[in-house]
């Protein structure tokens, strides 16, 4: 059974407060909670396992190598991925940066085509940008369904003979939308196209297996997943890894150099990880997969299908609520009051100890199928509780939202 | 005078200028503008400023905002008009300084004595200070050139 109760004592940030009232997050798309395990082992770094990797002689520094191997093992285990094929990086941005300049740089030239939709992140969009910029490569896009959604179909219809990379969120972080990585993936590999996806918004939410999509790239951050901020993952498949240039040269990534300028450098994934990591972080990495581990992708995905299908529920019942994606399959729920403006309702959640963020959306997204410059998007993780979502419900409910600026 | 508008007031003020905001218009030329966009949400506005020897003839503005930027900005717009570049900066000064806690003026705010309130909402003094902050950049710019 799902101990909603017991897992929420994990987590020392839901006993604050905000605005005196206790706090509901449902800002988790944004960044999550870290629960105590995640806390300690970042503590214990520094309170009794301070050293660097790959540094010294002496027992310290040993046992931060086995440290740094053995999070390797736990992250390539929670991706049915192998050791190697793990790169640590700061996040999600720098990982998809990673493959922008590293490889696709490196790879593709003037005229290549690289597929994209406008329900992307920046973080997945403006890489993209530079390589089109440096190489002359060109970035379009893929349409998507009057409801914001990715097709197959039109993944098909986008692919042209000079294709080299699509590059999707496996799930979008605006609408929520899950896309079908490995139709896409199966699609792409017979025209040999890499698909790069981003996956912070769906590996800390659900079962990763990257054998089953067959993904060559896919990225996603520590912060996002009850982890520490500053820490994330790049996984690629071994052999398009060793056709990736590091982008940050120095220590720890080379075997040898002369002063003729002839370097040697690490294979992956130290080739990629110059300079002293993030160790601190890497300790929290390794606890939050653990405890997600613990718990169950499967488990998590389950307790937040039915936490959305009762916020749902619930929304529909307020008359003026409008649903933006009412059939997306994640824990994003984007909504309006009408004529309120997303901010302003924002602001009024915050006076009632609500955390939800109010986002605007790129110029095609809203002409496309929004019509809205700005939405208030909820978002769900394995903390939040059904209490959560009727005091959302309460406070979606009271009339005037400038009642808080006047409190 | 001002201070002792009540709440309902106040919120009529804010209110009136959000949904019947006098200056949001884009104007053709003759103006000096700029563009302001919050880093941390979502507002996102032009100010235009239109000087004639040492007079602000003209205040307009336009863009993506909420509520409370809206009327803040609109109701600047609304005192700055027809007044001296230096009186434009005193009352540009004085607001900041309501919004910040700071004794000021209050006899030359006006309406915009509406947004009295804003510091216990700390997520909110961005919005109410966005158009005021924009034209102060405009002064100064104007100034350094």
């Amino acid at each position: 059974m799902y101990n909603i109760k017991k897992i929420r004592e994990d987590f020392p940030m839901l006993k604050q407060k905000m605005q005196n009232h206790p706090l509901v997050f449902l800002d988790n798309a944004s960044t999550t909670f870290k629960p105590k395990a995640v806390i300690d082992a970042i503590n214990n770094y520094y309170v009794k396992e301070t050293s660097n990797s790959h540094r010294g002689d002496y027992d310290l520094c040993f046992h931060i190598d086995q440290e740094l191997d053995a999070t390797r093992k736990v992250v390539a285990d929670f991706l049915n991925a192998k050791k190697e094929e793990i790169v640590f990086t700061s996040g999600a941005s720098m990982s998809i940066n990673l493959v922008a300049y590293g490889y696709a740089m490196k790879h593709l030239k003037k005229g290549d085509e690289i597929l994209l939709t406008e329900s992307e992140h920046a973080s997945n969009i403006l890489p993209w940008f530079k390589v089109q910029q440096t190489v002359g490569a060109k970035i379009k896009f893929i349409p998507l369904t009057k409801e914001g959604r990715l097709t197959l179909d039109n993944v098909k219809k986008s692919i042209t003979s000079k294709t080299k990379i699509i590059a999707v969120a496996q799930i979008t972080n605006v609408l929520g939308y899950l896309a079908s990585i490995k139709e896409i993936t199966k699609l792409a590999h017979q025209k040999k196209i890499i698909v790069v996806v981003d996956g912070a918004q769906s590996v800390p939410h659900r079962l990763t297996d990257v054998k089953d999509l067959d993904v060559d790239f896919l990225s996603f951050s520590a912060h996002k997943m009850c982890g520490p901020t500053g820490i994330g993952v790049l996984y690629g498949k071994y052999e398009l890894l060793e056709k990736t240039d590091p982008t940050l040269t120095g220590g720890g990534m080379n075997v040898d150099f002369f002063t003729d300028g002839k370097v040697t450098y690490f294979n992956p994934p130290a080739r990629f990880e110059a300079g002293t990591l993030n160790l601190a972080g890497i300790y929290g990495l390794k606890a939050a997969i653990q405890y997600l581990t613990k718990i169950g992708m499967n488990n998590i995905e389950k307790h937040e299908q039915e936490l959305r299908a009762y916020l749902i529920k619930e929304l529909k019942k307020i008359k003026d609520v409008v649903i933006y994606n009412e059939h997306a399959e994640s824990g994003i729920v984007t909504i309006n009051k009408k004529n309120v403006f997303a901010q302003d309702e924002a602001t009024f959640l915050n006076s009632r100890g609500i955390a939800v963020r109010s986002g605007q959306h790129c110029a095609k997204i809203l002409n496309g199928f929004l019509n809205t410059p700005a939405t208030v998007r909820i978002s769900l993780y394995l903390y939040t509780s059904k209490e959560d979502i009727d005091k959302l419900i309460k406070a979606l409910k009271e009339g005037d939202y400038l009642n808080a600026y006047f409190a | 005078m001002p201070i002792s508008l009540n709440n309902e007031m106040m919120r009529q003020i804010i209110m009136d200028h959000y949904q019947n905001p006098q200056h949001k218009k884009t104007p053709k030329k003759g103006y000096v503008s700029i563009h302001s966009k919050s880093e941390n949400c979502i507002d996102d506005i032009n100010v235009y400023l239109k000087l004639e020897k040492g007079k602000v003839k003209d205040c307009l503005w336009d863009g993506v905002a909420c509520t409370i930027s809206t009327a803040s900005t609109d109701i600047m717009c609304e005192l700055v008009i027809n007044k001296t570049e230096k009186e434009a900066r005193y009352i540009i000064d004085q607001y900041l300084k309501m919004i910040h806690e700071e004794k000021f003026d209050e006899e030359i705010l006006g309406e915009a004595i509406a947004f009295i309130n804003t510091s216990k909402q700390a997520a909110r003094i961005k919005c109410a200070t966005i158009g005021f902050n924009a034209l102060k950049d405009i002064l100064n710019h104007k100034h350094g050139k």
